[in-house]
């Protein structure tokens, strides 16, 4: 049966682009709400790392798993000042529009 | 064949998961539903022997980073009705750019890995081989200047977080040394030219 053979690399990969592409997808009709805005880039984010993991798997390379490690610390990173971002928003604004982020100060 | 049956189950939940994240109206339900799809995707890198790194997707992604997501949407009190008064026609031209963007790479992603160019099945490990091991001796020789870099990048994100959002509070009295230090001759002393009085005797 040609389904049940073992996954191949273009499996993961495809996996990886569906999941790159359904996020792109999220930002284009979220477009006003930076909660959702910021999960759809941890959602790109992880297409990313599965692409890496499986190049890493299927060339033999650990290389490739240490660069994910590193784009987990900048994603964690990333995320905390995002978030902190946003709370500002809704401390002085009082919403979460993408369009209110102008009117904080300084 | 279990390896393909896992995989597919596995890749249906994290794509379902990852739909209903983009198109859920409740922020908790697409906070919750982003959970599932890393610790799916978490099992998907276990299945590609990846498991130091499907332990720390749990650990830091789900349990840190998905924890303070969770954390601030509840805090927020929302109005979603307006955000998404234009969802509706959005629909249209967002699925047509992502079946686009989708069809374009998995052409590329397949077209460039069948015939001459596939790359056959990884060989299984040797018994002793431990993932986080050689991960590890990696990290730590080839790749120590990036892990020292990757630790100040963790420092300016907090110094950064605490920076933004820190309030003080008004009645707290506290020393400013740094004003303490500049303060001038004249901002302290005042010398007055009083003219001396005589009493009426």
């Amino acid at each position: 049966m040609p389904f049940l053979t073992p996954p191949t690399l273009s499996h993961y990969l495809v996996l990886g682009a569906i999941l790159f592409a359904i996020s792109i997808v999220g930002i284009f009709l979220n477009r006003r709400n930076v909660i959702i805005m910021l999960m759809a880039i941890e959602l790109m984010l992880l297409a990313v790392n599965l692409n890496f993991i499986a190049f890493s798997r299927y060339l033999g390379d650990t290389s490739g798993q240490v660069f994910v490690f590193f784009i987990l610390t900048v994603a964690a990173a990333e995320s905390a000042i995002g978030l902190a971002i946003l709370v500002l928003l809704f401390r002085n604004v009082g919403s979460i529009d993408v369009e209110d982020l102008g009117k904080l100060k300084g | 064949m279990t390896q393909a049956a896992a995989f597919y189950v596995f890749a249906a939940i994290l794509v379902f998961a990852a739909l209903r994240v983009i198109t859920t109206r409740n922020l908790v339900q697409a906070a919750l539903w982003l959970v599932l799809c890393f610790f799916t995707a978490a099992c998907i890198w276990l299945l590609l022997q990846a498991e130091f790194l499907a332990i720390t997707l749990v650990l830091v992604y789900v349990g840190a980073v998905m924890v303070l997501f969770l954390f601030v949407v509840m805090m927020l009190d929302v109005n979603f009705d307006k955000l998404r008064e234009r969802f509706r026609s959005y629909i249209p031209v967002g699925a047509t750019v992502g079946i686009l963007i989708l069809l374009e790479m998995a052409l590329v992603l397949i077209g460039g890995y069948i015939g001459p160019r596939a790359i056959s099945a990884p060989v299984a490990a040797a018994p002793g081989y431990s993932n986080t091991r050689a991960l590890g001796l990696q990290i730590y020789t080839d790749y120590a200047y990036p892990f020292e870099i990757a630790a100040v990048i963790l420092l300016v994100a907090i110094v950064a977080a605490i920076a933004l959002t820190h309030r003080r509070r008004r009645e707290t009295k506290y020393q400013n040394p740094g004003e303490q230090v500049r303060t001038r001759r004249s901002e302290r002393l005042r010398i007055l030219n009083i003219p001396a009085e005589k009493r009426e005797p």
